[in-house]
């Protein structure tokens, strides 16, 4: 499988002293949707800024597709398309011109700049407001501008730092299905979110960034064994009793609700047993948070933990 | 040059003119409107008290200064405000990303700002005509100072643009530098009126250069030497061009 970026002892000290990112080591593999997670301040952005040539590193090495970010920069800039967390385009310009200026930028000739603007707008649901100044689109059809935008140079790396950030569940789910699509058609996907269950969604490997480190670098699959105690909601029938509760080691959440941690050795069955022997029935259940949530909740908060531990001692 | 760089150049060389062209109340309006005013107070009332200066009447001698002028102001004020303007709304970043070389992303601005001070340089010309008769000693003279001038200050302008960090940075220089510079540059008077003194002092502006170069090109006087004045305006074009580039090269006020 070709290597679409690996990073390499990366670390960048801004100006002011702020050290972003610390020997920072990474792989992602052609083709496949990414997963970059990590808390506010954690050095996503200041890495993303880096591969795409907004930032300059301190030290290390990138490569995108081979090709090294210090001695080809040019070559690897047109590997990649960049959706940032911020609206960064001229909010005076129309979309149509906004995408066919970006694919002139990559040396793309207007004509066919025109046709592939014509293409991503349509496929972004953005073909009716081409012609609208910027400005007045709302939230969602700007972010989605930029990932048309971003696509212009049909890239083969792909960044989307926080994509649906403030876009409703609507638009978001329909973003994940263009993103889903362009990574069938073979582009690999960087793809940095706060919701987290757009990870589990679309990504098969995650790392989680954390004080400019990588904490953990594996697969959604792996990372979500690893987690031992699962939350879930049960609605039954009618109010649970005294008894119920303390079999259970449960607590109501609310009317005819009980929640409960359930450790994975222990058998959903067994609960639903324990339920139904004192004359309940289960009409729905769900998990209380996003497990992934509840992971990357406790991992980064662990590493955090350890510092002060460090600091202490 | 290749096919990316040449694309890339032309987009953002069109992507410029447009901006102009679409903000032309902003950008070619008013100082179509300033320089009218300029030519009916000090040329025609002002001027017809002060007579003659270098051996012609004195509105025909500030048609040139006055075209200068606009060239100057607008070359600098086009780069200033798109450039800045890109960086502020951080749409610069379209062009950061991209594979466009760095030369492409400055000459592109100079395209632009070159346009906007030729187009108000020639607007005003055509104003001038209603109040004076223009006669061209030396047409070659005249091309070649305007451009030269023009890309000397829209780099000046793109230098500007890339340290500022806030609006009062580009409100700074045209009004404390570039302002004083260009009405001590012989736009108004020819400097053998000063004391010798002040002469000197002036002949270490290089707008003065600029200004007589070009007044040379249209009434065949100057106060300067014109091969000095070439040598010091393409000086000037190859220490600014080098200045830029490596401002790009190294990201200095673009990237963190």
């Amino acid at each position: 499988m070709t290597t679409a970026l690996k990073v390499s002892n990366l670390k960048k000290t801004y100006k002011n002293g702020t050290v972003a990112l610390k020997g920072l080591d990474l792989t992602v593999q052609s083709g496949e949707i990414f997963a970059l997670l990590g808390p506010n301040g954690a050095g996503k952005s200041t890495l993303i800024g880096i591969i795409s040539s907004l930032v300059n590193a301190t030290s290390g090495d990138v490569e995108v597709y081979g090709d090294c970010l210090t001695k080809q920069r040019n070559k690897v800039k047109s590997h990649i398309g960049l959706v940032p967390q911020e609206f960064n385009f001229n909010m005076f310009e129309k979309p149509m011109d906004i995408l066919v200026n970006q694919a002139g930028y990559y040396g793309v000739p207007r004509k066919a700049a025109i046709e592939r603007a014509e293409k991503y707008l349509k496929q972004l649901q953005l073909w009716d407001k081409k012609e609208t100044i910027s400005r007045s689109l709302s939230g969602g059809m700007k972010r989605r501008l930029m990932i048309a935008r971003a696509m212009m140079n049909e890239p083969k790396l792909l960044i989307l730092d926080e994509p649906t950030a403030g876009v409703d569940i609507e638009i978001r789910r329909s973003m994940w299905e263009f993103v889903q699509q362009i990574s069938d058609a073979g582009t690999t996907i960087i793809l940095t979110t706060h919701y987290l269950e757009e990870a589990e969604q679309l990504c098969k490997n995650i790392a989680i960034i954390n004080h400019g480190e990588i904490i953990k670098n594996t697969t959604i699959k792996q990372l979500l064994s690893t987690l031992d105690i699962e939350t879930f909601i049960f609605d039954l029938d009618k109010n649970p009793s005294e008894e119920l509760l303390k079999l259970l080691d449960a607590e109501i959440t609310e009317d005819n609700s009980i929640q409960l941690d359930v450790h994975k050795s222990k058998a959903l069955n067994d609960v639903f047993k324990s339920i139904d022997g004192l004359g309940y029935k289960v009409l729905s259940m769900r998990n209380k948070v996003n497990r992934l949530e509840e992971l990357f909740y406790k991992m980064t908060h662990k590493s955090e933990d350890q510092k002060e531990m460090e600091n202490q001692s | 040059m290749n096919s990316v760089a040449l694309t890339a150049l032309f987009t953002l060389g069109r992507k410029e003119v447009v901006r102009i062209l679409r903000i032309w109340s902003q950008t070619i309006l008013p100082p179509a409107i300033t320089m009218t005013l300029y030519f009916v107070i000090f040329g025609n009332l002002i001027g017809k008290r002060i007579g003659e200066m270098g051996g012609f009447d004195y509105m025909t001698f500030i048609v040139p200064g006055l075209v200068m002028m606009s060239v100057i102001t607008n070359s600098y004020g086009n780069i200033v405000s798109s450039f800045f303007g890109a960086k502020f709304s951080k749409h610069v970043e379209e062009m950061l990303v991209s594979p466009m070389p760095n030369w492409v992303i400055l000459f592109g601005h100079v395209l632009g700002a070159l346009s906007r001070g030729l187009l108000v340089g020639g607007i005003v010309t055509l104003i001038s005509l209603f109040f004076t008769e223009i006669q061209i000693h030396n047409i070659w003279i005249v091309l070649s100072t305007v451009v030269l001038t023009s890309v000397v200050f829209a780099l000046a302008g793109f230098v500007n643009a890339c340290l500022a960090t806030k609006f009062d940075d580009i409100a700074i220089i045209p009004a404390f530098v570039l302002t004083p510079l260009t009405y001590l540059g012989g736009v108004f008077y020819s400097i053998s009126l000063l004391p010798d003194i002040w002469q000197t002092i002036s002949k270490f502006n290089p707008v003065l250069y600029m200004v007589n170069a070009f007044r040379y090109g249209f009434l065949g006087v100057s106060d300067v030497d014109i091969y000095t004045a070439y040598a010091i305006i393409l000086t000037f074009v190859v220490l600014l061009t080098a200045l830029c580039l490596h401002l790009l090269n190294k990201g200095i006020g673009l990237r963190s």
